[in-house]
Parts: structure tokens; C-alpha cells; sequence
């Protein structure tokens, strides 16, 4: 094992970790905000790529193959949103059912192929694991990553602040309360879907171009990522941060952690094909630390004979 | 103020489950009116609120507000006319937001959502002159989450915030239940008090019969949904527990053993 290795790693650790942070706070969105789990996501984070992608290969500018990653992101967003308050299924079960739909749409958008190269020398793509080391820092893919999550950041911390956006906190923190303040929830939700899965497509149409190609797997698992950073963001940074552009800043940082971490048990000599399964296993040990927290606490003050009626 | 005709509710109709909670309200509320409700378990009383405030739509009648129909409305779009605190202090108000927050969510009930700033400085002093009448100290705490207030304190500010912008009709669900006895009394205190000050027309349920006949101008005793008893005026103040108690039994029969506990 060479340290060496290790460290050379780092930054595109560190330039995927903050992709990923991206996408992670779209998640937070809907899992922390709006309280829902939106497994949307896994389909999302493909279909950004996707549109981005072919829109290029098509002739199209960044700008626009951007922006129109985001509506894509915004019409998943809004599918799940529809399918969870107009037709009344479970927030779950709807975002699973528009994320195998989007299965089939993202192959249709790829044009039938699993996967869809675009090459930095020909395209004028915004960030590349290529432009890494030895670029002017504009050209910096942690640079403009960092960027993208700053803008990011900044815009959502002003929109959760305005009416609107405090009606959705609102309608996350206590539905009937909402209501009863003339807030209309369903319509809350929906807004707060499609903001979270247009952010999540974005952050897929930059891991495409960072990556050189959309894959239609490179969405499975999404959700797992983004739960992991919201929560080694609660775990690390909670007592620091008390502030909602801090809060997401964190998110951000908790995705960059993640990579490092990950990056660090590739070194160790794990095998890439069980990343998943840790995935999991860290972010299901995480998830149930609450539970865990109260049993065990209560066992202590039962033994201490210090509990409450 | 509000006016409701031939109401109906049943809830799971068509199975085991079947509930006839409303089988026929009428009730009209002039403007001013303080309406004190009572009733035992099963009555219809939360169910009448809850018809008035939307959270489901009715069978049957028509519920009037200020002479608009809001019959088929949402809950949201009525919630324009209402104000309302719940038994429950954790219903009424977003635990995870800020006491100012809160207050700024409902100052802007009934009006749309807009990219403007949640709130604003003058607001904010609005706020802390509003929360003084509380006299719970909270006017110094206006960014404090609201989740770590006491049961008493989320009711206080429950109820400042459903008559922030003063509704046509505030509807109190037993909404100091909950409250221990001298939390109670002062968040009737300040009930009382907002209602006077503002001239506003209210519906109270209580399990509290004297409170039932000590607040408001008028009584109300429901039973099996509907209402049996409607008194107001002078024949109401001079009412008394037994009095209440007689007219019940003479109502339920035989259930009254059952529900004597309950009431008294």
C-alpha cells in the first residue's frame, strides 16, 4: 500500500465529493425539509446526465444543456409530487414508480444505449476529472464544483427564507398546523420535489461531464449517498452549525467526507463491486444511532434508578 | 357570522366502523357571540369544529361564514375566515421554526406566497408587543425554536397566532385539556381577554363545566351529533353544574352514570 496513491486520490475525491454534496442537498430538501424520502433521486441523478449529455453531442451550448437538465430534474420532481398528493400514494411508493419510469426514459433520451461518452477535447464541458492538477484555477474542477455549491447554497438560503419558502418549511415541520394557517400542503410538496430533483439533476449533469459519460446505472444508490451526507453532516458538523446556509454547506462537506472515506477503503484493498453493500450497512448503523441512543440511554437511567414516570 | 344548516357526518360509512358523528347540526352564530360547547365523549363537538374548519367535507348541509359558502372549500382556502387552536399544544404550531416564524406564517394566513422576505423588521416589533399580552416572557425570545417551549407556552402562542389577523370565527378544541390547572386558567385568561379586545366571535369546547358557564354568552351541550341544549344570555349566567347536569341526564338516559365522571 502507497501512501502515495492515497493522496494522489484526494482530489477528485474531494471534486466528486462535492458533485455528490450537490445532489446531497437536493436531498436534504425533501428528507430533512419537507420530510419526505424521495427515492426519485435514484432515477434523477441519470436523468440530468442524460439530457445534458445528448443535448451536447446534439450541438447544444452548456448553458442551455444545463438549464435544461435542471426542467428535467423539475418535471421528475413534479411527476412524484403529483402522483404522491393528487393521487394520493404513499411519498415512497410514488418516487419508486417515477424512478423506474425514468429508467426507460433515460435509455430513450440516450438513444437506447447503457451509456453515452462525451470527451473534454471536443466539447467545451464545464468541469473534467481531467482538469484536476496543472489547470488555471478557473478551469479548476474542485474550483468550479465549489462554485456551483456556493451559487447553490446562496439561492436556496434566500428561498427558504421567503414566504413561500418558509410555507414549505412549515409544511414539513407540521401539515395540519400549515393548513390551518391557509397553506396549501399539496402544493408545497409538489414545489418542494421538483426544486430538490432539479438540483439533483444538475448535480448529474456535472458528474457526467466531470466523468466524460452518463451511465444508466450511475443513479442506483443515490439516495443512500445523499442520506449519508445529510447524516455525517448532522454527526459532524450538528453542534456547529445553526445557520441554514451552514447547515447546507455541511450537507456539501458531508458528501466530500463520504468520498474520502470511500477512497480511503478502495486504498485499504476492498473491492470496488462491495462499495454498495458498505454504503448501506454505514448508512443503516447511521439512521438507527437514534433508536439505539434512546434504548440505551433510557437502560441507564432505569439501572441508575433516575427515570421518569 | 357563521351559519350551518342540516350537517351531516359519517365517518367509515358502510362498515363495521360506521360512526354517525353528525346527524343533523344547525347552528347560527351572531357576530360577537362566545360560545361555550360541551358534550360527552363521541359527541360531535371536535367533529362540528372540524366540519366548520374543513378538515374533511361534509354529507350533507351547508356551512355558511360571514355569508360565504364554504361548504366545498379546502381547508387552506377556509382557513382565510378561522382561526383555530387544538387540544393537542404540539398541533398548533411548527416546532422545528422560530417563534417569530411561526407568527409570520400566520399573519399571513389567507393571503398568497410570495419571493417577498418570510419577515420583517417591523414585523418583528409587532411581534414582541403582541407576545407581551402573553406574559410569558416570550417577547425576548422571538428566535427561539418553538419546539422547546413548554405545553403552555405553544398553546399561548397558538392562540396569539390564530387571532394575529383577526379571523371572522376562532375555534378553541378544548384547548386547555392538555394544560396543567394554573396554565389552563391563564391561557383562558388570555383567551378571554383577546376575545373582548378584539370583538371576536368564538366557539369553545370544554370537558370543564364551570368554565363552560363562567366564559362566553352562550351554551351549548351536544349529544350523539347534535345539539340538545342551546342557552344564552341572562338564563345562561344564571346556570349552574347541576343545572347542566340535570338537563344531560334528562337527554342520555341511562348512559348519564357514564358520562357524570367525564363532565363533572
Amino acid at each position: 500500500m502507497n501512501i502515495g496513491s492515497l493522496i494522489n486520490a484526494l482530489p477528485g475525491a474531494c471534486a466528486q465529493g462535492l458533485i455528490w454534496g450537490i445532489m446531497a442537498i437536493g436531498v436534504y430538501i425533501t428528507y430533512q425539509i419537507l420530510d419526505l424520502a424521495d427515492l426519485t433521486v435514484d432515477g434523477t441523478m441519470c436523468t440530468g446526465g442524460a439530457v445534458c449529455v445528448m443535448m451536447m453531442l446534439n450541438g447544444y451550448s452548456l448553458p442551455v444543456s444545463l438549464i435544461c437538465a435542471f426542467l428535467a430534474g423539475l418535471l421528475a420532481g413534479f411527476a412524484t409530487g403529483f402522483l404522491h398528493t393528487a393521487m394520493g400514494i404513499p411519498a415512497i411508493l410514488a418516487g419508486i414508480l417515477t424512478q423506474l419510469g425514468l429508467y426507460s426514459i433515460n435509455l430513450r433520451v440516450m438513444l437506447g444505449k447503457a451509456n453515452q461518452a462525451i470527451n473534454v477535447n471536443n466539447y467545451p464541458l464545464i468541469v473534467s476529472l481531467r482538469n484536476i492538477r496543472d489547470v488555471p484555477l478557473y478551469k479548476n474542477a474542485i474550483f468550479v464544483v465549489l462554485v456551483f455549491v456556493l451559487v447553490i447554497v446562496l439561492v436556496l438560503y434566500w428561498f427558504f427564507g421567503t414566504e413561500l419558502g418558509c410555507a414549505i418549511r412549515a409544511t414539513g415541520s407540521n401539515p395540519s398546523m400549515s393548513r390551518a394557517q391557509g397553506i396549501n400542503t399539496n402544493m408545497n410538496k409538489i414545489i418542494g420535489l421538483m426544486l430538490s430533483n432539479g438540483i439533483v439533476a444538475l448535480a448529474s449533469a456535472l458528474l457526467a461531464q466531470y466523468q466524460g459519460f452518463v451511465d444508466i446505472n450511475m443513479g442506483r444508490g443515490a439516495i443512500v449517498i445523499g442520506l449519508a451526507a445529510v447524516i455525517i453532516a448532522q454527526v459532524i458538523f450538528g453542534k456547529l452549525t445553526h445557520n441554514f446556509a451552514t447547515k447546507l454547506l455541511a450537507v456539501a462537506a458531508g458528501a466530500v467526507i463520504y468520498y474520502i472515506v470511500i477512497q480511503f477503503v478502495l486504498w485499504l484493498g476492498l473491492n470496488a463491486n462491495d462499495l454498495k453493500l458498505l454504503s448501506a450497512l454505514v448508512v443503516a448503523i447511521f439512521l438507527s444511532v437514534p433508536r439505539l441512543k434512546e434504548k440505551y440511554l433510557n437502560g441507564l437511567m432505569k439501572k441508575g434508578g433516575a427515570g421518569r414516570a | 357570522m357563521l351559519k350551518i344548516v342540516g350537517v351531516k357526518k359519517t365517518f367509515n360509512a358502510g362498515t363495521v366502523n360506521e360512526k354517525r358523528a353528525l346527524v343533523g347540526i344547525d347552528l347560527t352564530l351572531n357576530e360577537g357571540d362566545f360560545v361555550t360547547v360541551i358534550g360527552g365523549n363521541g359527541a360531535g363537538k371536535s367533529t362540528t369544529l372540524n366540519a366548520i374548519a374543513g378538515v374533511w367535507l361534509v354529507d350533507e348541509g351547508e356551512i355558511i361564514i360571514d355569508g360565504i359558502n364554504v361548504t366545498r372549500l379546502p381547508e387552506y382556502k377556509r382557513a382565510k375566515y378561522l382561526g383555530r387552536v387544538f387540544q393537542d399544544p404540539m398541533t398548533g404550531t411548527a416546532a422545528s421554526m422560530q417563534i417569530e416564524e411561526n407568527l409570520a406564517l400566520a399573519s399571513r394566513r389567507g393571503l398568497p406566497r410570495t419571493l417577498k422576505s418570510g419577515i420583517n423588521a417591523a414585523e418583528r416589533e409587532r411581534y414582541k408587543e403582541k407576545l407581551k399580552i402573553l406574559d410569558l416572557g416570550l417577547e425576548d425570545r422571538l428566535t427561539t425554536k418553538v419546539g422547546l417551549l413548554s405545553g403552555g407556552q405553544r398553546q399561548a402562542l397558538t392562540l396569539l397566532m390564530a387571532t394575529l389577523k383577526k379571523p371572522k370565527l376562532l375555534l378553541l378544541d378544548e384547548h386547555t385539556a392538555a394544560l396543567d390547572p394554573k396554565t389552563a386558567a391563564k391561557v383562558l385568561e388570555a383567551t378571554d381577554k383577546i376575545i373582548a379586545r378584539d370583538n371576536l366571535t368564538a366557539i369553545m369546547i370544554t370537558h370543564n363545566m364551570k368554565d363552560a358557564i363562567a366564559h362566553g354568552n352562550r351554551l351549548i351541550m351536544m349529544h350523539e351529533g347534535r345539539i340538545i341544549y342551546d342557552v344564552s344570555g341572562e338564563e345562561k349566567q344564571k346556570l349552574h353544574v347541576s343545572d347542566l347536569l340535570a338537563k344531560f341526564e334528562q337527554a342520555s338516559g341511562d348512559e348519564f352514570a357514564n358520562d357524570r365522571m367525564i363532565l363533572a
